[in-house]
């Protein structure tokens, strides 16, 4: 006794699985979305025969309204697994998701051949088919979501590592690129960085140069002079160099005071002003 | 003050910010603008965006260009639907702040902008616009 006694659908799936699948590959393989080059056709296979089975076996005792329960556990996997393998071969998400919808079409054309004689039971069937394959069409869409969030989230992480590099000049002298937008998270992370390194190679001086800054507002100004003072606190003198004339005269009508720090126009004269400061000399060899 | 172009962006979060950030400075390089007034005006307009997002809990911005005779602006109107300035002449102080911020933006905007206007009331958000001339 299954408590779906009264549908006719998973009786269907138990007898005609194969006609099924068949028909369903023929549909698929003779559509116009099919991309031949990103899918093989022995692999198309393979996942129908997959997803057909697995939905044969949901359907005998699970639920046919709600796609959450534990015995549709193997088919949303199933479909997750599709799902991220197909966003990675660069399907789109309505060609991920119309490879469930297309399972319809053979569906409906055998129970209304099955049926034909019930058109109460066959008008209740087709309901629960619609509603079921769009349960799991849509799972298909969630998953290639999700998936693409995930990826867009790994870059994010891998900017914030890759935009702060702490390079070091010469001895007791640190340098501090900074290139972009600097938003709270970001800044996070440099004045980290840089404060971790101060610490592991006992410099003395560290620059941070915004050449590569394109906007410098109060916000950034505020996480510029926190960065001086934290680094100050450790012991570390701070140059801020990288600022041109636009940025220099923005800073002046914002009322910004960076008088307390060094600054310098060019990273250059910053690096001239810490060797002086760390005592190096250097003299040109004559030829 | 005819209007020439027109564009309404949202700011709803900072990545926000950064777009619009991003506009004026290709708004102002489209008008021609000096270096130093782009970067004037593209300061100011951060700093009334994230105003517009951290004050007044998010709204959006107009962008115009305005011509007056023979010379041509950008106008910038940002709009929040927040709980307003109570005293504006206080939030425009050097140094005030209620955020913990440096308590230069309001004011650092308007000296940005060659005009700048603000209108505000209690529980009935904040509208600030600032035009700056080529």
């Amino acid at each position: 006794m299954t408590i779906n006694s009264q549908s006719y659908f998973p009786e269907l799936l138990k007898q005609y699985e194969q006609e099924l699948l068949t028909d369903w590959l023929n549909n698929q393989l003779s559509t116009a979305t099919r991309r031949t080059g990103l899918l093989k056709e022995a692999e198309l296979r393979e996942q129908s025969r997959q997803l057909m089975n697995s939905l044969r076996n949901a359907v005998q005792h699970g639920s046919l309204t709600d796609t959450n329960t534990p015995e549709w556990l193997p088919v949303r996997e199933l479909l997750a697994n599709i799902s991220n393998t197909r966003a990675q071969q660069g399907f789109n998400p309505a060609e991920t998701a119309t490879f469930v919808l297309s399972l319809k079409k053979p569906l409906l054309t055998r129970l209304r051949k099955e049926l034909e004689k019930q058109p109460d039971l066959l008008a209740e069937d087709i309901w629960t088919t619609n509603l079921l394959l769009d349960q799991l069409g849509l799972y298909t869409v969630e998953v290639y979501q999700k998936s693409r969030e995930d990826v867009i989230a790994r870059q994010q992480q891998e900017l914030l590592e890759l935009s702060t590099p702490v390079v070091q000049l010469w001895e007791n002298i640190l340098a501090l690129p900074l290139i972009g937008t600097l938003d709270s998270a970001r800044t996070q992370v440099v004045m980290e960085n840089l404060l971790q390194k101060i610490v592991d190679t006992g410099a003395s001086i560290a620059i941070i140069d915004i050449t590569g800054v394109p906007t410098v507002d109060t916000l950034v100004a505020q996480h510029l002079l926190k960065t001086v003072a934290a680094a100050r606190l450790m012991g570390a003198d701070c140059i801020i160099s990288g600022i041109r004339p636009q940025i220099a005269q923005t800073i002046v009508h914002l009322g910004v005071d960076l008088s307390a720090v060094t600054t310098k126009a060019t990273l250059a004269a910053a690096f001239a002003i810490a060797l002086q400061r760390t005592g190096a000399t250097f003299t040109r060899a004559n030829k | 003050m005819p209007v020439q172009r027109d564009e309404v962006m949202p700011i709803r979060s900072s990545e926000d910010v950064v777009r619009v950030r991003q506009m004026v400075r290709q708004w102002a390089v489209t008008l021609g603008f000096s270096l130093v007034d782009q970067t004037k005006i593209v300061t100011a307009a951060s700093e009334l965006a994230r105003n517009t997002l951290g004050y007044g809990g998010g709204g959006e911005v107009q962008l115009e260009i305005v011509q007056k005779g023979i010379r041509s602006g950008l106008r910038l109107t940002f709009i929040d639907q927040g709980p307003g300035i109570l005293d504006i002449e206080l939030a425009l102080k050097d140094g005030y702040t209620t955020g913990g911020g440096l308590g230069l933006g309001l004011s650092g905007a308007k000296r940005l902008s060659n005009e700048f206007e603000i209108f505000s009331r209690p529980g009935e958000g904040t509208r600030v616009s600032i035009t700056r001339w080529k």
